[in-house]
């Protein structure tokens, strides 16, 4: 099954030589040739624990994450204090900053025009994974 | 000894559409087949409801409504690639997994030490629970058809945690003698009515049948479900799925079909699918079958017909797939009838690579191949359908196709149908 743009193949590209062989002269470079870089793999380290989302909103933009852009989220990541979180808040679902104050876990906006985020006490708060990249595509590819 | 474990998703469609709508925890939910024909999956909560499974949808349509049951159309392209993530997850964890279902996958446990087996299946269900989102059981046995017994009594007892361990005998004869024949793979009900015959009650009694009259009433199928019972493995894991030897493609029409220019785009279409799975596997084909029938359902004249279409030589391409399925309907359409559900249908396939070539006739495979090379890789850039033969028509406007009325966006197959997060 053929995932969004993220995934287009799941080909790894291999190293040609600089030049074939029969034109005579070695190209200098062989010894040297390196793997382009996949954006694969620099956005995605766990495959089956990450999923991309759309952000909707503007309440996380001062952590760079601006409504449209793609997020990329990892479910198996343990959030870190600052860090960008999917989280349930007693079922609602929404991006918020992770801090640590002490041994107390507070959700924040990212976004100095909205009041500080509050919520229930007795809340059930779930983290569904953590932010661990972003991806903003200007001219819309097609698929 | 060999240990294998059975794994598999808990109402596995429902979980996947709980991963990315939290507003579906905890509250009914199920899933329908295609053209939202019946209940395919239920949760807990569903089951609670009275609603079983494959009860018809036009039959508890009224009753979900009134108890806020929330209602999904199948949407295989999300269960096919969380099933695609939870055995990468598997195989993580173990080297040999065979996948045996969409939902359902065997692992061979045999290289871990016994101590270590429910800590790894503890650690596997928490694991895949936490990547994925989807909640799992975990069957532990000397067998399959043990492990797979397990599944269930974990599944049927939640005080065991998802996990159950029979690879202990004495563990084993406690759960056996007390589970009732019904829930053995491979016991349907032909198998149990001949079995309850011969005086069985239990999973127990049936282990401890002799083999050889059972040999005589279900075969040596039968007799394997007794050895495997005793702990004994006559079911190997299969790790590399066996060549496919037939391949259909067949829908039943969302509405009926009364003119031969429907079904005839009906049947290109299913011939077209066709061909792309041939060529997925290298596989050909000398012959198609098309059938098509009326709904016994109905109350107007019913028909059920079918023909072979033979071609000069094994092939996988489209279009010679079309013309000749096309071919087959013109030759035996009669007018008068409505019908309910069309295929097209293939068997003793052959690596095309290998088959014998036709002396006369026979199809010029290097500029077909060319031109299928092309078709698939359009249909894998765009998307399914995106480019299909003229006679199967234009997607959107076809009457026929199979209806999804209620299916959750495909999250993670299409970009415009991404799960969307409030930053609000």
């Amino acid at each position: 099954m053929q995932a969004i743009g993220i995934v287009v193949d799941s080909r790894h590209p291999v190293p040609l030589l600089h030049e074939p062989v029969s034109a005579g002269f070695p190209s200098p470079a062989d010894d040297f040739v390196e793997e382009e870089i996949d954006l694969t793999r620099l956005l995605i380290t766990n495959r089956p624990a990450t999923f991309l989302v759309r952000v909707a909103g503007d309440s996380v933009v001062e952590a760079q994450l601006h409504d449209g852009d793609l997020a990329v989220v990892d479910r198996s990541l343990t959030p870190r204090h600052g860090d960008l979180v999917v989280v349930d808040v007693d079922g609602e679902r929404s991006f918020k900053v992770w801090l640590l104050e002490g041994r107390r876990v507070r959700l924040a906006f990212a976004n100095r025009r909205y009041p500080a985020f509050e919520h229930d006490p007795a809340a059930v708060i779930e983290v569904w994974g953590v932010v661990s990249g972003s991806i903003n595509p200007r001219r819309r590819a097609s698929r | 000894m060999t240990t294998l474990a059975l794994v598999d998703g808990n109402a596995f469609y429902c979980s996947c559409e709980r991963v990315f709508d939290p507003r579906l925890k905890a509250v009914p939910v199920i899933v329908l087949s295609n053209n939202d024909g019946c209940a395919i999956a239920r949760t807990s909560e569903a089951k609670a409801l009275g609603i079983k499974m494959g009860d018809p949808w036009f039959k508890i349509r009224d009753r979900c409504q009134a108890q806020g049951v929330r209602v999904f159309s199948s949407n295989y392209a999300l269960y096919g690639s969380m099933s695609t993530r939870m055995n990468a997850i598997y195989r993580s964890f173990v080297p040999d997994v065979e996948i045996y279902s969409i939902d359902e996958s065997f692992l061979d446990l045999t290289g871990f030490s016994r101590r270590n087996l429910p800590e790894l299946a503890r650690d596997l269900r928490s694991t895949v629970l936490r990547w994925t989102g989807v909640p799992t059981c975990v069957g532990i046995g000397p067998t399959k058809t043990l492990a797979k017994l397990a599944n269930h009594l974990a599944k049927a007892n939640p005080a065991l945690g998802g996990v159950c361990d029979l690879s202990d005998e004495d563990e084993r004869a406690h759960w056996l003698g007390w589970t009732k024949l019904e829930e053995v793979w491979g016991i349907g009900p032909a198998s149990q009515a001949k079995l309850r015959a011969l005086g069985c009650d239990t999973v127990a009694d049936v282990r401890d049948m002799d083999p050889r009259p059972v040999r005589k009433a279900m075969t040596v199928v039968g007799e394997r479900i007794i050895y495997e019972l005793r702990g004994i493995s006559c079911i190997g894991l299969e790790t590399v799925a066996p060549t496919r030897k037939g391949c259909a493609v067949t829908r039943m029409f969302a509405a009926r079909v009364e003119d031969l220019a429907t079904l005839e785009q009906a049947i290109a279409s299913h011939a077209a699918r066709l061909g792309e799975k041939l060529r997925r596997e290298a596989l050909g084909t000398d012959h198609v079958t098309v059938f098509f029938h009326t709904s016994e359902h109905d109350r107007s004249p019913q028909r059920s017909v079918s023909t072979v279409v033979t071609l000069p030589e094994a092939t996988n391409d489209t279009l010679a797939l079309v013309k000749a399925a096309t071919w087959g309907v013109r030759r035996v359409w009669k007018d008068g009838h409505r019908y309910s559900k069309a295929g097209v249908i293939t068997v003793d396939l052959v690596p095309l690579a290998a088959s014998q070539r036709a002396l006369i006739g026979g199809f010029d495979r290097e500029r077909g191949a060319a031109l299928m090379t092309a078709l698939d890789t359009c249909n894998r850039r765009w998307g399914r359908g995106a480019v299909v033969p003229a006679t199967a028509g234009f997607a959107p406007k076809r009457t026929w196709s199979t209806k999804f009325e209620m299916r959750s966006p495909r999250y993670l197959t299409r970009v415009d149908e991404l799960p969307v997060v409030s930053a609000a």
